[in-house]
């Protein structure tokens, strides 16, 4: 279905429901809720969730806040149990058992957490043996679920209960892991990464493209989280046009190699415009402290060229 | 009649997983039972079975897939040992809890550390408190006859919990021995098909597995679990019946060897029951009234019944292949004792901690065995009831 905001929102129900329990101004319920929707009404999903704050909050017994099929086990291995169900979906299929006609896609949903750390095994592993299966990660840039600890997609020097900004240390000492990248290195037929909320037409483009390509297909989404951010609940859109408007998150794909990059801003913005509203970054902003600002800028710098490079060299 | 065969245990494993022909077995290779997915992965690749095949990176995901594709309405199978175990510790406990009846091949073999590749019990007790039905068993055939009949129990509306069947690595595993396979239309009817009755696969139904289960269901859940673990006593009874009934092989919680007039016992799982039997024959015929309680249930664990079964004894010894290191005595002992306790059975009992790390069990530490229960009948006396036999001077 071409996308037009309205005519998706208004005649494909929501497959991912209100009552859930996420926060106000949370990136990542409206995330999910796109992502279902680009699924054909026709079609049924298997969802798997890693242990976080979607699955805390959207599955709490007797309640839930999906329509289709949904399971979660454990933490660190949506990937495979996602590839459990997508196995016995093909045998049973190859038996008759399910009906020729009728289709089940399977999705996987991880926070960063999840996903870039502790889930990362279980995804290379999922992504390498080509089941037909969307991983979906959800960032938010830190383990959001258990009270902002950092995690490997914590970006360099944020302020979080594990890489606290201090007098020695100001913050996370480390930039953070490209798994977008590291994904794209898998060889899959379809890497993405996207934006929820302010450019719904990519999420929703890149997410029918994920689920309804054959084979492994990953999906990274920023997902702002007010809390771990600390920015006003009302921001989220905001945040995440600055992300993308600075270059800090690129939205681009990678189909069967090759790069493209689908959203190029006009303007670049300065690093700043992004950093300044969130509570994170705030002792950055203090004198003395430009340095850290220099440096953030020149990796993104670095990143978003590489990236026009990698689009350049792999359009020619 | 069945098909007279020379297999080892993994082969009879394998065998039998083939003929059950689930919809999914995920596994990752290690030593003793690397040989089990080894033998599968071929008849997938020459196309004998209807099984998707997942050749997982670890046994984490092995559990988690086996997870996924039961609770999509498929059959899972996998196999494992000791360290993989180890590392599906926390996928053991999901499986149970979402009652769902994967079954585990699980050969048996000492958990790291340090690195050991050889038999113990150490990785099975590590899961006796997780809600798997576990059955052990003593030589090949028994690791096959477990096997067959697994699904039938698991599978039981009354039960719907996973179920490993142990066997002795390397002992059994790779040991070839006779045996007497099943016609596998045979083996297909007696296992018959697998009817979930909600699964994720069956979008007339879309359901949600595994929750946030807080305090207000958490323990009405567990004691769910309780209840189909009571449950699965009488359908593993059930099940033996019937599949008497097909091969004229008898199986029961536990096998009595000689053991009705006994005055001295030995209590023990898998292969060590074959050498006990050896040595109680020899002692029978001089005139040693000797006995062996083999337990092939161990989960649910049939307490009294083998209370009742030692009750006419005048003194017992329990032999654990795994050390519970807790001061105090081994599982299977513990277990044992207890049992005996709360049905007023009140006989001399020792444990005997043993062959750890594949230290090999003979006849002659049998004997010694049975010539100290023979003392304590004398003495009337059971100094230090947790013992080690085998151990280097």
């Amino acid at each position: 279905m071409a996308y037009n905001l309205k005519e998706i929102v208004a005649k494909k129900p929501a497959r991912f429901t209100a009552g859930h329990r996420m926060c106000a101004g949370c990136g990542a319920p409206p995330v999910a809720r796109m992502i279902m929707r680009a699924l054909k009404e026709e079609d049924h999903a298997v969802v798997a969730n890693a242990t976080g704050c979607m699955e805390v909050s959207t599955f709490i017994y007797p309640y839930s806040a999906w329509t289709d099929s949904y399971i979660h086990t454990a933490f660190e291995c949506a990937s495979a149990t996602c590839s459990g169900a997508e196995a016995a979906y093909k045998a049973m299929k190859r038996q008759g058992k399910l009906p020729e006609d009728e289709h089940t896609k399977f999705i996987a949903f991880g926070g960063d957490g999840g996903t870039y750390d502790i889930g990362i095994q279980s995804l290379s592993g999922a992504m390498e043996r080509g089941h037909d299966m969307t991983y979906v990660c959800y960032d938010n840039g830190a383990y959001m679920n258990t009270g902002i600890q950092r995690s490997s997609a914590t970006p360099h020097f944020a302020d979080t209960t594990t890489s606290p900004a201090g007098k020695v240390i100001p913050g996370k000492m480390q930039a953070r892991k490209d798994l977008t990248e590291i994904m794209a290195s898998h060889h899959l037929p379809y890497v993405a990464q996207s934006i929820g909320v302010n450019n719904f037409k990519d999420l929703y483009e890149k997410a029918e493209k994920a689920i309804y390509t054959e084979g492994p297909t990953f999906l990274n989404v920023l997902a702002p989280c007010p809390r771990g951010w600390g920015y006003p609940t009302d921001m989220l859109m905001e945040i995440n046009k600055l992300a993308i408007d600075t270059c800090y998150w690129p939205l681009y794909e990678v189909e069967n190699g090759k790069y493209k990059i689908t959203y190029k801003p006009a303007k670049k913005l300065p690093i700043e415009e992004f950093l300044k509203p969130q509570r994170r970054f705030k002792h950055m902003f203090k004198p003395g402290n430009e340095w850290m600002i220099e440096e953030f800028q020149k990796e993104v710098d670095k990143r978003w060229q590489e990236l026009l490079d990698l689009e350049e060299i792999t359009n020619k | 009649m069945g098909i007279r065969e020379r297999l080892s245990g993994n082969e009879a494993s394998a065998i039998a997983m083939k003929q059950i022909n689930p919809d999914v077995v995920a596994a990752f290779p290690i030593t003793p039972s690397t040989e089990i997915p080894q033998y599968f992965s071929t008849f997938v690749s020459n196309g004998d079975v209807d099984t998707e095949f997942v050749a997982v990176e670890s046994e984490h995901s092995a559990m988690s897939a086996c997870i996924g594709a039961e609770a999509a309405g498929g059959r899972a199978m996998t196999a494992t040992s000791a360290n993989g175990l180890s590392l599906m510790w926390e996928m053991i406990y999901v499986a149970s809890s979402l009652r769902l009846p994967i079954v585990m091949s699980l050969v048996n073999r000492a958990v790291s550390g340090p690195l050991n590749i050889h038999n113990d019990h150490s990785d099975a007790m590590g899961i006796r408190d997780s809600g798997w039905i576990m059955l052990f068993s003593e030589n090949n055939q028994e690791a096959y006859d477990n096997l067959i009949m697994a699904h039938r129990i698991a599978e039981h509306k009354d039960v719907r919990l996973p179920l490993a069947v142990c066997q002795d690595g390397f002992i059994t595993s790779h040991s070839i021995e006779n045996i007497e396979l099943i016609e596998d239309e045979k083996v297909k009817e007696f296992v018959g098909t697998y009817k979930p009755e909600h699964y994720l696969l069956n979008r007339k139904e879309p359901i949600a597995i595994g929750p946030l289960d807080l305090q207000s269901y958490l323990f009405e859940h567990k004691y769910q679990q309780a209840e189909a673990m009571r449950a699965a006593k009488k359908v593993i009874a059930d099940v033996s019946a019937d599949f008497e009934k097909l091969t004229g092989r008898k199986y029961s919680f536990f096998e009595e060897y000689r053991l009705d007039d006994a005055e001295i016992a030995i209590v023990c799982m898998n292969s060590t029951a074959g050498t006990t039997k050896v040595v109680v024959d020899e002692l029978r015929e001089q005139g040693v009234k000797a006995g062996l309680l083999k337990v092939r249930v161990f989960r649910p664990f049939p307490a009294e019944e083998i209370a009742k079964a030692l009750s006419h004894v005048k003194a017992v010894a329990v032999l654990d292949k795994s050390d519970s290191l807790n001061a105090a005595g081994g599982a299977l002992f513990e277990d044992v004792t207890s049992g005996m306790y709360v049905n007023n059975v009140h006989v001399p009992t020792v444990n005997y901690v043993y062959g750890i790390g594949g230290r090999d069990t003979t006849a002659k530490d049998i004997h010694g065995v049975y010539s100290d229960l023979q003392e304590i009948v004398k003495s009337g006396k059971a100094d230090n009831p947790y013992r080690y036999f085998g151990l280097r001077k």
